[in-house]
Parts: structure tokens; C-alpha cells; sequence
């Protein structure tokens, strides 16, 4: 398979210019002819689908919540990154490119990256003008804050809940274009199939949740805006109900799944507390500009905080440790995600975890209260830290912190061209279920970026490409393709609701995120990734003889859909391993411990890893295929990153 | 801890429903009131019972799916607090809890503790939007907003839709939920040019779906697990008036 | 037209109805019970029985008579509408319900204090008015100004009694707590918000509610332990 990305000739700030000029167009009257479905409604879908209803195109937008407002996009809080330079500090689209392809580890398109980079602006323009309350200043401006792995202060924000504000900016454009006929919505739907007919997708098969109904649904063209797979992790910072069926199943049909093994771990998350735990919270990296990151020196000293026998404010000033100002002088706490958290974990690993469980390490707010003074800390940090004593129960501006990382965002997802079509034609995948713009790593305050970028102002374009050269097909739910899709959805929740065995969704869940986050999270040897993909087959043989999916389809089954969704990661799952073993070399969210420079920082392998693993479906139980496209940097000189 | 639970069990939208009691042993303080839930549905997974079902997604109180009404409270017991942000130490050994649904009959129950709030969708289609198609805008700092401003549309704007103003408010009345989105929308000059018949619209559709009146008992606000204020409430009451007496729409 | 009777069918342009007609009304009870003042003259009831007088000839009070008797109305009958609505917006109540954690008891029962309130106003009419107009009112003829119907004895007469003055103390209550609420309310309903003058609103609320029915409740109090 050729993977062509598309990427347009011609200099790098010219290309999507250009592009947008080459791009066939659908003429106004003829957008009404056409129809498109949108699934999932988080920021690059309820964007997508608001943009193309106001084009004229006719959308479906599909949701499993009861509002497409409730899509996790949502639970998005530091802010989102614009190369407006409205601070007059330099930043300019050239420097939000270069951060972001740097800050990806050299592991992303240099056209898709400078594209984002360009559209940013726009994307501010667009929601002050839908009425999001971004902060300001006192003279009425925009306020701007500086986030990681930047130098300039480029991140527009609302308070701690700027996704919330874009989303429901988004919700609202796309609440307008149902009032207009243009969308059509179909809350609590799950996409469980892709329709392919003659090589393209025309349609999807859904799951009415609340009745059980397998709905057949046909279009010219089907866009996923579905997120990232997180959740195959057990314990992440995502929903309860972010999955990855919707892209796993177009993957079963040919989509091409690119890099997954780049999954984002947030060193700020309050730590597993029992057995029990359901999801794990995130604390806004903005924390890290004021809070200080130790753990005890000695073992010793940890056991017996771990014991209860001490507390943090026991331990002496010459008794701790504040590993990251340690190692890295020169970036201290604010190092990026990715190095601040596999310190984290060597910390604990080395037995000088914090906390009942060990798994944690402090973050000790003392100085900078004792600098600025309480109100200060409180002015920055005054929600964050009520929220935290929401849910542990401490009172940080007593007693640090305990933070420990936890899976947060995938960089990896359904490969993507130039157009963000995958190379299923007529297929679309934006937003965090695409693998394109974050390369390894993701910066902060870019996935809000992203999804809008891709929503508001890619898609609208280059749908359009190829709508145009299909001009004379028409949809029909009665096509064969759409009895085989069907059949086969029903035969998999027949299968699932039949088994009746012992064992819950959840417990198999949750022992699939055990093993991905032992063998597959912070780092990985070749070994440990070999054992895990021998336990996941296990565990998947297993969950399909064992597992209990109680009541029927013809109701609400929340089991029944957890079990459809849980079946897809326990695939997904032996896919990232082998992804992972395959990548011998560290780069971004990544990081294989063969592979470590002497001071253990990741150590890439441009020459011989310079490129995009695409991976072929090729049957159940069967060995995926590698494509691979190579990255071409014009622009960019490949350099290690370093943070001393 | 042990607990005792009463929750409300209906099959479906046309089921009766009724009451029924578990008890639950072990329950840590630490875990969130939906942990606790998830360990009663392991349980009656276990016994071949069906789960109760709850609407629940991001567990960091932003998303405004959960919905439960505790021993007589919206949300619970916890002010500013979203059912899955209550965790069990708010409660003591030996407590029995009621867990009920929302209650109103814009909100018919879906099955067990889930509703259906979509009347909340149909009252945002009707007007709580800024008709800007994308594109075509002018720069973002054209037009400033005072800071003031700024904030106050920002507070009402972090409503989350979770519906505890309606099942908290003896008249089910949706008033906090709509009026926080006239208000942000009125405050800011990007939403000034519909400002009228926004509010119109989206007091007529909320008027249709059955909700009750605002009888200003404040209920509403003090279960907000954001807080939303009863300025906005306020505000939306000018807003209306000043529209139906000046608008255009006769 | 239509949009008049669109915003008076609106449960925002009917709550309108209720405040407007509700302030209207809390300013006739401060007339009103500037006029009981009256009683406490002691002239044989000569102040009262001429401005009893006044207020049944006057034509501009005939009109303001007219105003209140309806505004009565409308208060009572779209209270009533509202009310059924708002039942009917929750046909299945909760088994356990705290509202006393979320609101006050006076936001919660002003249909209850309302209805009470007009119980006691029919009888009150009944007592006063009803005599006044259609009833046998004994007369009284004082020095330079005539015979003028005597309603002053009638008001001592009936506050002779034990169980009307009891009857119309414990209203003055019921008339406080529904005010407590009712005041405030009425600017909130009016949209009359703001961070400036909303705590004072809310003070003069709480003294306006103490206040006048402590004054309406003296006076039978006072003619009870005068003449009884």
C-alpha cells in the first residue's frame, strides 16, 4: 500500500494557501444534494458539523451521551494555544509550529503541523465572535497565559474550563444548524459499524441506546470526531465513556491505525487511592509554575510516611529530595509532561513513593505561599486546590500535594492524508482520533487546538474536494453492504449477550489496564511488551468465553455497551504493544528503556524511525501489517531535546 | 463503612418503578458516591441482578451527566458539588441513603435513575447561540469587553446542564438554566444583536416543555454545583420585558 | 395584538402580573394601616368615622378602590394558574425531600400563607366592608360636620371580641411571613437586581414584613385591652 499523505509541493507557509485554491469546490446549490455524518460531537465534531451545516451540506451528527454538549472535550481546562502575539513576545505561526513539531518529538508532518499553526488565529477569531468568555484583561483585551514547553505566553484560557466554554461555543453553532434543518442530531447513538460500498464509505450502523434499535444510516462521506483511546488504560484522565469503538471498527474495515503507541502520560494527577478507583483526575499543569516536586531521600524515611508513622511536614528540609530541580537545573518543575513523569515513576520505583499505596509524590506548595503569601497561591490555584480537597479529602495549602501521572491524551489514531482522510476514501477522521498533528508528545493547550482547527477550518475545505468527484452516487440503506454490516453488528452483541459467564466487563477492564500500564505506559522494554501481548490474547480469549453481559439489547444496557466497547480496546490493546515493540527507539510518549541516553533521557533513532507506522487490519487474531511513511523535515533540524 | 440504600429501580419509560433496598459492606470514605454505585453494580452483576443504571461520564463534575437526587437533596448533601465530585465521607457507618431520579415532567425517566433531558438541547436550539457562521469574523480583539463583564457572562456561562436547578426547585422550573445563557449571551456584545429575540424564543420553548415558574425560592442556586446566581434569573426577567415590550416580533 | 395576550400567558409575563400586582398591594396596606392609626385617636371615633367617609365618597379613591379590589384579584387568580402549572411540572414527587436545606420555609408555602390571608380577607371584608356597604351601621352626628355613618363603633364592637382580635393577630403573622417573602421577590421578578441595592432591598424586606403587621396587629390588641 502506497500511504500518500498529500502533503501539497511548495513552500512550507504557502502550502495550505495553495491547497485551498487547488481544492475542487461543490457549488452552493449542489451542497444540498449531498450528505455527511459526523460522529461525536467534542470539539472537531460539533465544529465540523455546525461548519458543514452552514456550507449546506446535509449532516447526521451522532452522540452516545443525552447532549452532544457532554463529550469530554469539555473536561479541558488550561486553555488553547493561538499564534495571535498579542503580548508582543515574539511568537509568531513559524514559532507555534516549531514548539509544537519540536514538542512532538520530531515525530509529526511539518505541513499538517504549519497548518495548525496558520488556523490557530482564526480559531480565537471565531469563538470570541460565538461569545466564549475567554479571560481578559482590564482594559478589555484578551489575557494570555504561558504554558509547557513554550516560551512565549500564547494560551488563551477561561478560568479552569476553557474546553467547556469552546465546546458549548461549538454545542451552540451546532444547536443552531438543527434549528436550520441542517444537522439532524442522533443523541445516545453508537456507531458500531462502518458501511463500505465499491471501496468507499457510504454509511454507518448504529445502536440506538435507549431502544436497542440497529439503525442503518447511508451518506456521501463519514466523518469520525470520536477522540482518543485512553480508556484502553482502565484508569485515565478520560470519561467514563470515551472509547474507541467507532475508530477500532472503520480499522477493522481498512482504516489504516498510525502510531498507537504514543500515548500522553500527565505527571499531575491525583493518585490511585483504592481498588475501587473508576477514573483518575487531572491537576492543570499550571500547578507546576509554583509547586515544588519531592519525595523523601531515603527509603526509610518514605516507609514510614507510607506507614502513617510521618507525615510530609516531618521530613527536614535536608531530607528531601527535589528530584527534578536535581536533574534539570535549568527547567527545574517545569519540565514537559513526559520527562516529569517518568521521574515520577523512577522516583516510586526506587521505593521513595509517597502515599498508603506508594504511588505518589508531593507537590509542595509551602514556599510559594510562604513567598506570595496565601492569597496569592490562592488567587492562581484556588480551585484547583478545592477541588483537590474535594476529592482526597487533604488540605493543600497544609499539606502538599500527592500527585502521581496518569494516562491523559493519545497521540496516535487513524492515519490521516493532507485532507484528513484516512485512506478509506470518503472517510474522515479529526481531532484526537486522528494520529496527525502532536507527532509523540502533545503539548499543553493543543488538543483544544487541534479539534477546532480540524472542525472549523480543514474539513470544510477538503471535504468538499471529494464530494465533488462523486457527484452522481446516491444513498441506499438497502444495499447489500448495509445487510452485511448489520448482520454482523447483531452477531456480536448476540455473541456477547450469550456468553453468561462469571466474570464482569469491568473486571476484565480493568486487568487489561493493569497490563497495559505495567508493560505499556511510562516505559517498556521488549520483554515486558512481549509477556503483555501474550497476556492480552489470553485475556481476550477469556473475556470472549467469560465474560456477563446481563439483560438484552432491546433496552438501555449500559453493561452491553461497556462489553462492545471493552472488546475493541482488549484488540486495540495487542495492536499499541506491538506497535510499541516494533519502535526501537524513545522518542515523546514513548519511551523504551533499551533506548536511553546515560543520563536516561530518550534517546531517538531518526535514521532508522523517521516515520509513521500505519497498521493494517488483517482478520481477527491475525498479525497486523506495517505501512510505513516516511517524514520528510524541510524545515526543521532534528536535534535532541534536551532540558539540563 | 456499611450502608443501606434505597434506590429507585424502573425498567422503563412506561414501568411503574418503586424502591428498592441494598446493603453495601467495606465501603471506603475515600471513594465517590458513584464508586459506591459501581460497587452495588458489580455486586448485582455477581447475583444476576441488572445494574441500576445512572447517567455518569467525566467524573470531574464538568460534564453534567450525573443526576442523582440524595436523601433529599440534589446532588447531595456537598454545596457546589456534582454527584460524581460526593465522596463517601460525607456520609457515616450505618447511614441509609435514598437515591432518587430527577424529578419533573420535562424530565421523563429513562430507566432507573436515568432521565431524559433533552428539553434542555431544544431550549439552546431555539436561540441560546450567536447566528455567526464560521469564518468571516472580525479579529478577536476588536471588539473589548470590560473585564467585569467578561467575568460575569464567564460565571453564567459555566453552567453545566446537569439539570439540579430544575429537580432541586419545588416548581421544577428551568429558569437558572436558561437564564444563565440569556444572560452570558446578553452580557457580551457579540450576543447584543439577537439579545430580544433570543429571549423570547428560548422562554416560549421552555415554557413549551412543561417546566414550572420561577417562584424565586433561590433553591436552584444553592444546588448549582457551579453556583450560578440568581442575578441572572433577574436579568432574564429584564431581558424578557424589555424584549415583548419594544421587540419587533408582534 | 397577540403579543400581549403571548406575554401574559408566558409564566414570566403572569410571575410579572403577580409582582406588579403584589407591590401594588403592599403599598395599600401601608395606606391602609396609616388609616387604622385613626382608632387610636381618642375622639370618639370622629377622625376615623370622616375618613371612612372620605374614603367611600372621594371619586379618585373610588378608582384606586376598583384598582385594588382587582389587582386582589389578578394576585389571587394567576397565583392560582401558576401554581396548578407548576404542580402539573412535577407529577411524581420525590420520597425524600430536604428543601429546607435549599430555601426558605416562607419561599416555599406563599400559596399556603396566601390562601390563609385571603380566608381572613373575606371575613375581614365581611366584617368591615360587607357591614359598610349593604349592612345596618348604626350613625353618629358630631358638632360642624353631620351625621356620618359610625363604622368606629363597629371596629370596637368586633374587637371586643376575643377570638376576632386572636383571629386577626395570628393573621398579621401570616401577613409577615408572606410579605417576608413576597417583598423581596417582587423586585427579583421585576428584574430590579443589582449588587448595589439588592441588600438593601432585601433589608427593607425583612423590617416591612416585621413591621406593618406589628402595626396592623397593635391596634386590635390596643382596643381589646381598652374595651373588652
Amino acid at each position: 500500500m502506497n500511504l500518500d499523505s498529500k502533503i501539497p509541493a511548495g513552500p512550507l507557509a504557502e502550502k495550505w494557501t495553495k491547497h485551498k485554491f487547488n481544492v475542487k469546490l461543490v457549488n452552493p446549490a449542489n451542497k444540498r444534494k449531498y450528505e455527511v455524518i459526523v460522529v461525536g460531537t467534542g470539539l472537531a465534531g460539533a465544529s465540523a458539523a455546525a461548519s458543514l451545516g452552514e456550507l449546506g451540506y446535509n449532516v447526521k451528527a451522532f452522540c452516545f451521551h443525552d447532549s452532544p454538549r457532554r463529550a469530554h472535550s469539555i473536561a479541558a481546562q488550561g486553555g488553547i494555544n493561538a499564534a495571535k502575539n498579542y503580548q508582543n513576545d515574539g511568537d509568531s505561526v513559524y514559532r507555534l509550529f516549531y514548539d509544537t513539531v519540536k514538542g512532538g518529538d520530531y515525530r509529526s508532518r511539518e505541513g499538517n503541523v504549519y497548518r495548525l499553526a496558520e488556523v490557530s488565529v482564526n480559531i480565537i477569531d471565531q469563538c470570541v465572535a460565538q461569545g466564549v468568555p475567554f479571560a481578559r484583561e482590564y482594559g478589555g483585551l484578551l489575557d494570555n497565559r504561558s504554558f509547557g514547553g513554550a516560551q512565549v505566553s500564547r494560551t488563551f484560557y477561561a478560568k479552569g474550563q476553557t474546553g467547556q466554554q469552546l465546546l458549548i461555543g461549538a454545542y451552540q453553532a451546532l444547536s443552531r444548524q438543527v434549528t436550520n434543518g441542517k444537522v439532524k442530531l442522533y443523541t445516545r447513538s453508537e456507531m458500531l459499524d462502518l458501511v463500505m460500498i465499491d471501496g468507499q464509505a457510504r454509511g454507518i450502523i448504529t445502536r440506538n441506546l435507549i431502544t436497542g434499535k440497529i439503525e442503518r444510516h447511508a451518506a456521501h462521506a463519514v466523518i469520525l470526531a470520536t477522540g482518543g483511546y485512553g480508556n484502553v488504560f482502565y484508569l485515565s484522565t478520560n470519561a467514563m465513556g470515551s472509547n474507541a469503538t467507532a475508530a477500532w471498527r472503520a480499522h477493522r474495515r481498512g482504516a489504516l491505525f498510525a502510531n498507537p503507541c504514543y500515548t500522553q502520560i500527565h505527571p499531575t494527577c491525583i493518585p490511585v487511592s483504592g481498588s475501587y478507583q473508576s477514573k483518575l483526575t487531572l491537576m492543570s499543569e499550571s500547578l507546576r509554575n509554583d509547586g515544588r516536586v519531592w519525595v523523601p531521600k531515603t527509603v526509610e524515611l518514605a516507609e514510614k510516611i507510607r506507614k502513617g508513622e510521618l507525615t510530609a511536614i516531618d521530613i527536614k528540609e535536608e531530607d528531601r529530595d527535589y528530584y527534578l530541580e536535581r536533574r534539570y537545573p535549568s527547567f527545574g518543575n517545569l519540565v514537559p509532561r513526559d520527562v516529569a513523569s517518568r521521574n515520577a515513576k523512577m522516583a516510586c520505583d526506587e521505593g521513595r513513593g509517597v502515599g498508603p499505596t506508594g504511588l505518589a509524590v508531593y507537590l509542595d506548595f509551602a514556599d510559594a505561599i510562604k513567598r506570595d503569601g496565601r492569597d496569592t497561591v490562592e488567587a492562581r490555584y484556588g480551585n484547583l486546590f478545592e477541588m483537590y480537597e474535594k476529592i482526597t479529602g487533604d488540605d493543600p495549602y497544609k499539606l502538599p500535594m500527592k500527585i502521581y501521572p496518569a494516562v491523559h491524551y493519545t497521540m496516535g489514531g487513524l492515519w490521516v492524508d493532507y485532507n484528513l482522510m484516512t485512506n478509506i476514501p470518503g472517510l474522515y477522521a479529526l481531532g484526537e482520533a486522528n494520529f496527525s498533528d502532536h507527532g509523540a508528545n502533545r503539548l499543553g493547550a493543543s488538543a483544544l487546538m487541534q479539534g477546532l482547527a480540524d472542525g472549523y477550518f480543514v474539513i470544510p475545505y477538503t471535504l468538499g474536494d471529494y464530494l465533488a468527484g462523486n457527484m452522481n452516487t446516491k444513498n441506499d440503506i438497502t444495499h447489500p453492504a448495509f445487510d452485511e454490516a448489520e448482520k454482523g453488528v447483531r452477531d456480536t452483541i448476540n455473541k456477547l449477550l450469550s456468553i453468561k459467564g462469571k466474570r464482569t466487563v469491568d473486571d476484565f477492564h480493568r486487568e487489561l489496564g493493569h497490563i497495559m500500564w505495567e508493560y505499556c505506559g511510562m516505559s517498556r522494554t521488549a520483554e515486558g511488551l512481549t509477556k503483555a501481548r501474550g497476556m492480552v490474547r489470553k485475556l481476550r480469549e477469556e473475556f470472549w468465553t467469560d465474560v456477563n453481559v446481563g439483560g438484552t439489547n432491546e433496552e438501555l444496557n449500559m453493561t452491553l455497551e461497556k462489553a462492545n466497547r471493552v472488546a475493541d480496546f482488549l484488540e486495540l490493546g495487542e495492536l499499541m504493544i506491538v506497535d510499541a515493540l516494533h519502535r526501537e527507539e524513545s522518542c515523546g510518549g514513548h519511551f523504551r528503556e533499551e533506548y536511553q541516553t546515560e543520563e536516561g533521557e530518550a534517546l531517538r533513532n531518526d535514521d532508522d524511525f523517521a516515520y509513521v507506522a500505519a497498521w493494517e487490519f488483517k482478520g481477527t487474531g491475525k498479525d497486523e501489517v506495517l505501512h510505513k511513511e516516511d517524514l520528510v523535515f524541510e524545515n526543521v533540524k532534528l536535534t535532541q531535546r534536551s532540558y539540563k | 463503612m456499611n450502608l443501606t440504600l434505597n434506590v429507585w429501580r424502573q425498567k422503563g419509560p412506561s414501568d411503574k418503578g418503586g424502591f428498592k433496598t441494598y446493603k453495601l459492606s467495606d465501603i471506603s470514605e475515600h471513594m465517590s458516591f458513584l464508586e459506591m454505585i459501581d460497587v452495588l453494580n458489580e455486586q448485582l452483576l455477581r447475583g444476576g441482578e441488572e445494574p441500576v443504571h445512572f447517567d455518569h461520564d467525566c467524573r470531574e463534575g464538568i460534564c453534567g451527566s450525573c443526576s442523582m437526587y440524595i436523601n433529599g437533596r440534589a446532588h447531595g448533601p456537598q454545596q457546589l458539588t456534582a454527584t460524581c465530585q460526593l465522596h463517601m465521607r460525607s456520609f457515616k457507618d450505618g447511614d441509609t441513603i435514598t437515591v432518587e431520579p430527577w424529578r419533573a415532567k420535562a424530565f421523563p425517566v429513562v430507566k432507573d435513575l436515568v432521565v431524559d433531558r433533552s428539553a434542555f438541547d431544544r431550549i439552546i436550539q431555539a436561540g441560546g447561540y450567536v447566528s455567526v457562521n464560521t469564518g468571516g469574523v472580525p479579529d478577536a480583539n476588536e471588539i473589548p469587553v470590560p473585564k467585569k463583564i467578561a467575568d460575569e457572562a464567564f460565571n453564567a456561562a459555566t453552567c453545566i446542564s446537569c439539570g439540579a436547578c430544575v429537580a432541586a426547585c419545588k416548581n421544577a422550573s428551568a429558569m437558572l438554566f436558561v437564564s444563565a445563557k440569556v444572560s452570558q449571551l446578553a452580557l457580551l456584545p457579540q450576543g447584543k444583536v439577537e439579545r430580544k429575540t433570543r429571549v423570547e424564543k428560548m422562554a416560549a420553548q421552555m415554557d413549551l416543555e412543561g417546566f414550572g415558574a420561577c417562584s424565586n425560592t433561590g433553591a436552584c442556586t444553592a444546588e448549582c454545583p457551579k453556583g450560578i446566581s440568581q442575578d441572572n434569573i433577574a436579568r432574564m426577567n429584564r431581558e424578557y420585558f424589555g424584549a415583548k415590550f419594544t421587540s419587533d416580533n408582534v | 395584538m397577540s403579543w400581549i395576550t403571548q406575554t401574559f400567558s408566558s409564566t414570566i409575563g403572569r410571575k410579572l402580573l403577580v409582582a406588579a400586582s403584589g407591590l401594588f398591594l403592599i403599598i395599600f396596606l401601608i395606606g391602609h394601616v396609616s388609616g387604622n392609626f385613626l382608632l387610636f385617636k381618642d375622639d370618639g371615633g370622629r377622625a376615623f368615622n370622616e375618613y371612612t367617609e372620605f374614603m367611600t365618597t372621594n371619586q379618585l379613591v373610588q378608582i384606586v378602590r376598583w384598582l385594588t379590589y382587582t389587582l386582589i384579584l389578578v394576585h389571587i387568580f394567576v397565583t392560582i394558574f401558576l401554581s396548578s402549572r407548576n404542580r402539573k411540572a412535577r407529577p411524581v414527587g420525590y420520597k425524600e425531600a430536604r428543601p429546607s436545606e435549599n430555601s426558605p420555609w416562607t419561599s416555599r408555602n406563599m400559596g399556603i400563607l396566601g390562601t390563609l390571608i385571603a380566608v381572613f380577607l373575606v371575613i375581614h371584608m365581611g366584617n368591615f366592608w360587607y357591614k359598610m356597604k349593604f349592612g345596618d351601621i348604626p350613625f353618629v352626628t358630631y358638632e360642624s360636620r353631620g351625621t356620618l355613618r359610625d363604622l368606629y363603633s363597629v371596629v370596637i364592637y368586633s374587637f371586643t371580641s376575643l377570638w376576632y382580635t386572636l383571629l386577626y393577630v395570628g393573621m398579621m403573622i401570616f401577613l409577615g411571613l408572606h410579605l417576608a417573602h413576597g417583598f423581596r421577590s417582587s423586585f427579583q421578578t421585576l428584574g430590579l437586581r443589582h449588587r448595589k441595592y439588592t441588600p438593601i432591598i432585601e433589608k427593607i424586606s425583612i423590617a416591612f414584613a416585621i413591621i406593618v403587621p406589628l402595626l396592623f396587629a397593635i391596634m386590635p390588641l390596643y382596643i381589646y385591652f381598652k374595651y373588652a
